[in-house]
């Protein structure tokens, strides 16, 4: 441990400002110049977002370049951070690393703040990183002919730099600063396309519902800060999620049995349960599908929604802490449940959707579930390896959607497409790439192996098999509701309008490098070779070989799992391939559509889903996202209107005619006093006011002597009043009452 | 030495009344913006003394002092620390951009900066005063110029108005007043150190007992509802939406920046000091109230179709956290180093959530006052809400750097009001968590109102009658540029003031008895 007497940037600036002594720094392990200059990676994208917002509309180049640039930048100091992780841990020296600075004073303390570096970190930064890089050189061919493309890269830049930001804030009050400034970026970006109605309502939506999320979260920071005197995660010893401060928090009750330290991590998983999509805070995500296709792939699908799960894993320490070691937590548990559930949810509503990013979404939220179980039920490595994985394959799928949209133009009915995978060959293979490592194939595609871990561990959780059913469930939709889709979309023959045509190379080559890791992530976590969990947690990794699977019912649970998504696969293909999906009567369903704007419903003319035949009740209630958004409508936003209405009622009548029930008893007990009062207060200022405004030729004279003529009596007025109520009152004094 | 802030108090006046004497317009304002940002100026060279001077204590710097009345016990008393000092700034550069934001005044050009500029000394006297004569006069002085602005150039029910506004005040101001007279009378001190010190050593309970009977609770509350009124506290606020709506929006930035501090400004340096055991008594009625404040406030927001009215009940909203922050402060002190941390957190928080709502308050209302001058004509009828749309469509500046505004008003990390609102939470909720849980509610309506502006505003459909709607001039960029930067960079190194701002709330905290 080396304490470094010279001080950040930030603190040095204060140094100068205040007398008041600052605290030395203190870096765990050695304080790498990589590890000082960390928080460049958030700045550089934070930088160039400035520059780009002082841009003019024209300069598009410049404007992509300086995005592209610095997030290149922020690729290249990530990769020498988790070189540098990876030197430690080879080395076996300590492999978090931290640097906290002063922000302001608190009364004899100093608020600190603070970044990290550690495994977590450093896994995270380096796919961030990346898969922003690829997307970000992917939008400059997607959003090629909008008006709008140098804010949009603006707006893509401080994303970057937030989201870059949470992942080396070692406070939780850095996190949070920087959480909130990714949610803001996500709701500029959904509601990109401003002059849509429907785009400005779902970004206001998504802002809002993550705020619920939210200001639980924040009185989870407030609590913790309270307690444990500090935000920062680790600090030598005194973090507010080290051994010392979690002792503490154990000991203190909360209500109802809680402990503090459970009452603070279910507050701070209602802040990531917002941000995350999970139950029953989920309803933004679909709806920030209005955005550009490349904002939903990073922003809701690869990164920022995968912040909530980043969170968890961060404050891990927290969330498992118990008074015995080894049981799960009433955190933990809880976070489990609802992942379970989500997963299901999503993958069940995921069934019966058209719109291809619809189909995504929901199947984004499930796959958060997933994660938070694998979090919950397994550890920080298993939930934390699916994020990774997903994180790759899910882009390439919302990439891949889009060069579908692209090429199709502007479509997103999946009813209204069909056989591209003659017309679009790259887009069509990097999907089934996407297609299959989400659907968990068995051996070749990384998603087998994340969620694989993550059904196994619930499988060995003690407190219920519940969330491991649910999740198998899961894994059948998935796998069934992908095949729905590819076989619509690339498969049949095309029933959309127009021609199809391949996207540009711009777009393809990153869903070409994207392909390439949703198959090869996979062989980084594999029970064989356990690189990833080894690496997080800093202990030395073994080649196992075939000895990694000796662990009783592995390899039966893993062939079981495998068997279902063989199941789902079939299925769908089965139903939506087997047979060419036959093509609908386009116009009048066209017309319809213009007429009505309703996207939802099945126009007369439109292809009917055999699931939809079957049951179209169930497929309604699945197609109607099992109504939560007409649910909320119908409880919360109205409770919400109602207390609006109430409050504003309330200070109209209540407050309102309280004062003039106030006024108007005064004025009858001034009744006597009648004249003085209308003649002074209403006369006098009244006319004289009057005058002023109105009366054109006096108001030379007016202003010359009659107005400052007021002020004067009315200042002396007071003057008076002063001095004579205080020689009354000095009077009354010595009289003594 | 230099008799500092008796001069930075009477250069307004001075200003003024060379105001008064030209008949020019632009003559007029260039007087007052060149006096404006010669006060700036020297309340930012106060401001920087006081932090200076901060390494022998957090107390009163640049004292004046002078026998003035002493038989009555008024002295001419004057000093700023880290909370009055604040607030000289916060009126400094507020009167500034009112005069800056004030480019076509209807009539009477001369007049109307003259009483912008007696406003600004008003309210310099009442942040300077230390004796409560004094501070009285200076207190109803700002009232004045206050209700000549609404009266004379507000909109079309500026009569009842400015009436209900000056009336309603001075019900408060004679509560206050009275209350004193009685104090006085108990312990022939008017001075508010004296009266702190006493109220700390527990002499001047001993001396109401003696003098009056048992009736400190009343006269407490007498003081809490001069003061409730001008911050203002619910239900005593009913003035505030129709003061804010119907005045210019350029002297509304006067009133919601600068005045509503006066209240809040008396609740620590009056209130809480001198009252303290009192309000301690009637805490939990009043966190309710406060709480009230946050919640109702924001959620009458809600309802609101006029702009103006829709950030009046806004501020109520924002000035709500300070009440609530306030009340819950009021504990006894002295329970040891971990509450005492608490109630330096919460008293920082208000202190700097005062600094940050009067910066963003008028700034937001600087936008009104633009969207106005750009919407006033046969096409417009007021700033209803409904009217617009799609706005960021012609005017993508405007709409960007209001929408900065906007979001430093809704507490977004990175600008100055979270910073603010963190403190006060972090105060309040080990004081009294089921308040700072049912006021973090607030903040989520508080977001919806905000978003649902921007929604309505600026994006959707742009409607015909906007299509010429003409974006911000250079000139009104560069003006508006330095507020918003300043939230900017108070969001991130908040420092600048709290290093201040803490120095006098631990040294204020030590000195009280709560």
């Amino acid at each position: 441990m080396i304490t470094i007497h010279t001080a950040s940037l930030a603190a040095s600036w204060f140094a100068q400002e205040n007398a008041a002594p600052f605290k030395p720094e203190f870096i765990e392990g050695a304080a790498a110049t990589i590890v000082r200059i960390l928080w460049l990676i958030p700045a550089i994208p934070m930088l160039a977002a400035g520059l780009i917002a002082l841009l003019k509309q024209p300069q598009r180049r410049l404007a992509a370049a300086l995005a592209i640039g610095g997030l290149g930048c922020s690729l290249l100091l990530a990769i020498a951070a988790f070189g540098h992780v990876l030197t430690s841990w080879h080395a076996g020296a300590a492999t978090r690393e931290v640097v906290n600075f002063n922000w302001f004073d608190m009364g004899a303390t100093q608020l600190q703040l603070g970044w990290l570096l550690d495994p977590l970190a450093a896994v995270m930064l380096v796919m961030v990183t990346f898969v922003g890089l690829l997307i970000f050189i992917y939008s400059t061919g997607y959003m090629a002919h909008d008006e709008n493309f140098t804010r949009f890269f603006c707006f893509l830049s401080l994303f970057a730099g937030g989201m870059l930001g949470v992942l080396i804030a070692n406070s939780l009050l850095l996190l949070f600063m920087c959480w909130e400034i990714v949610g803001l970026t996500s709701y500029l970006l959904i509601g990109f396309w401003y002059h849509k109605p429907s785009a400005a309502a779902a970004a206001k939506k998504a802002f809002l519902t993550t705020r619920i999320g939210d200001i639980f979260f924040l009185l989870g920071i407030v609590w913790l800060f309270a307690q444990t005197g500090t935000l920062l995660f680790y600090n030598v010893g005194f973090g507010a999620i080290e051994s010392r401060a979690l002792t503490t928090l154990l000991a203190q009750p909360a209500a109802l049995g809680l402990s503090a330290a459970t009452a603070i991590g279910l507050l701070i998983f209602a802040g990531a349960a917002g941000k995350s999509g999970q139950l029953p805070l989920h309803v933004w995500l679909p709806d920030a599908m209005e955005g550009p296709t490349p904002v939903s792939a990073l922003i809701h699908a690869a990164t920022m929604v995968a912040a909530g799960v980043y969170l968890v894993a961060r404050v891990y320490p927290l969330m498992s802490a118990s008074l015995h070691p080894g049981t799960p937590t009433i955190s933990l548990t809880v976070v489990a449940w609802v992942g379970a559930l989500t997963a299901l949810f999503g993958a069940l509503v995921a069934v019966a959707q058209n719109d291809i990013k619809r189909i995504l979404a929901y199947s984004t939220v499930s796959q958060l579930g997933y994660m938070m179980v694998g979090l919950a039920v397994g550890g920080v490595a298993v939930g934390m390896f699916h994020l990774i994985t997903h994180a790759f394959f899910k882009a390439l799928l919302f990439l891949g959607a889009g060069s579908v949209i692209h090429g199709c133009h502007e479509e997103q009915d999946i009813r209204h497409m069909g056989g591209l995978r003659h017309s679009m060959p790259w887009t069509f293979w990097t999907y089934c790439c996407g297609m299959l490592a989400l659907s968990g194939f068995p051996l070749f595609f990384s998603g087998f192996w994340s969620k694989d871990a993550i059904i196994g561990s619930a499988h060995n959780w003690p407190v219920s098999q519940g969330p491991f059913v649910l999740l198998l469930i899961g894994a059948l939709l998935t796998a069934f509701y992908m095949t729905r889709q590819v076989s619509y979309v690339f498969f049949g023959k095309w029933r959309g309008h127009g021609t199809p045509h391949e996207s540009p190379s711009v777009m393809t080559m990153p869903l070409a490098i994207l392909a390439v890791f949703a198959v090869g992530l996979g062989f980084f976590g594999t029970p064989a070779w356990p690189w990833f969990s080894s690496f997080l947690e800093s202990k030395p990794v073994a080649f196992d070989g075939l000895a990694g699977f000796n662990e009783p019912g592995l390899v039966l649970l893993m062939t079981f799992s495998s068997l279902l998504v063989f199941a789902g696969l079939g299925v769908g293909w089965w139903l939506y391939a087997r047979r060419p999906i036959a093509a609908p009567a386009l116009a009048p369903f066209h017309k319809h559509r213009q007429e009505h704007g309703d996207e939802e419903s099945t126009a007369p003319g439109e292809i009917v889903d055999v699931l939809e035949k079957a049951s179209p009740s169930i497929w309604a209630f699945l197609a109607g996202r099992m109504f939560f958004d007409e649910f909320y409508e119908a409880t919360v936003l109205r409770w919400y209107g109602w207390l609006a209405s109430l409050a504003g009622w309330l200070d109209r009548r209540v407050w309102g005619g309280l004062v003039s029930a106030v006024s108007d008893s005064f004025r009858g007990l001034g009744w006597f006093n009648k004249n003085l009062d209308s003649q002074g207060i209403d006369g006098i200022f009244d006319k004289g006011c009057e005058e002023l405004v109105t009366g054109g030729g006096v108001l030379a004279w007016l202003q010359a002597g009659r107005t400052p003529g007021y002020l004067r009596m009315l200042a002396f007025g007071v003057l008076l009043l002063a001095g004579l109520a205080l020689v009354v009152g000095a009077a009354m004094g010595q009289v003594r009452l | 030495m230099m008799p500092v802030l008796s001069i930075l108090t009477s250069l307004p006046v001075a200003g003024g009344l060379l105001c008064l004497m030209t008949k020019r317009a632009s003559l007029a304002r260039g007087i007052a913006a060149v006096t404006a940002l010669a006060s700036l100026g020297l309340a930012g060279w106060i401001w920087l003394g006081i932090g200076a001077g901060f390494s022998s204590g957090g107390g009163m710097k640049f004292v004046e002092r002078a026998d003035w009345v002493p038989g009555l016990g008024i002295e001419y008393h004057l000093g700023a620390d880290g909370l009055g000092g604040l607030m000289l700034l916060l009126s400094a550069i507020v009167c500034l951009m009112s005069i800056v934001a004030s480019k076509k005044v209807a009539s009477q050009p001369g007049l109307y900066f003259a009483l912008i500029l007696l406003l600004e000394s008003g309210l310099f006297g009442t942040f300077t005063a230390l004796n409560f004569f004094h501070w009285f006069l200076f207190w109803e002085l700002s009232l004045i110029p206050a209700f000549f602005l609404i009266k004379l150039w507000g909109g079309e029910k500026r009569g009842p108005a400015a009436t209900q506004f000056f009336v309603y005040t001075m019900v408060g101001s004679v509560a206050l007043l009275l209350a004193f007279l009685a104090l006085y009378q108990a312990t022939n001190s008017m001075d508010f150190e004296v009266l702190t010190r006493m109220a700390s050593s527990g002499e001047l309970a001993t001396a109401i007992q003696s003098h009056l009977g048992p009736v400190a609770l009343w006269l407490a509350l007498m003081v809490l509802l001069g003061f409730a009124v001008k911050v203002p506290l619910m239900p005593f606020h009913t003035w505030a939406p129709a003061a804010y709506s119907e005045a210019p929006p350029q002297v509304t930035m006067l009133l919601t920046g600068a005045m509503s501090k006066m209240g809040v400004y008396g609740l620590l340096r009056l209130a809480l000091p001198i009252f303290g055991q009192q309000l301690a008594q009637v805490r939990t009625p009043l966190l309710w109230l406060a709480v009230l404040n946050v919640v109702a406030g924001a959620w009458a927001a809600v309802v609101q179709k006029d702009l103006r009215r829709v950030f009046a009940y806004s501020s109520v909203n924002h000035l709500g956290y300070c009440l609530l922050a306030i009340f819950a402060v009021a504990i006894p002190n002295g329970q040891g180093s971990a509450t005492t941390l608490t109630q330096t957190a919460a008293l920082d928080g208000v202190i700097l959530q005062m600094f940050n709502h009067g910066l963003t308050a008028a700034t937001i209302f600087w936008f009104l006052a633009m969207l106005q001058e750009r919407t006033t004509g046969p096409l417009a009828t007021s700033l209803n809400i409904d009217g617009f749309g799609g706005l960021r469509k012609p005017a993508p500046v405007f709409c960007g750097l209001m929408g900065i505004a906007l979001f430093s008003s809704l507490g977004l990390p990175g600008l100055n009001g979270f910073v603010s609102e963190f403190l006060i939470f972090r105060g309040i909720f080990p004081l009294t968590w089921i308040s700072a849980t049912v006021a973090v509610l607030g903040l989520l309506i508080t977001a919806a109102v905000i978003l649902t502006v921007i929604q309505r505003v600026f994006t959707g459909p742009l409607p015909q009658r906007w299509a010429a709607f003409t974006d911000l001039t250079t000139g009104e960029r560069l003006a508006v540029a330095p507020a918003l930067i300043l939230m900017a960079v108070l969001g991130l190194f908040p420092q600048l003031i709290l290093g201040t701002v803490n120095a006098t709330v631990t040294y204020l905290l030590a000195g009280w008895r709560l």
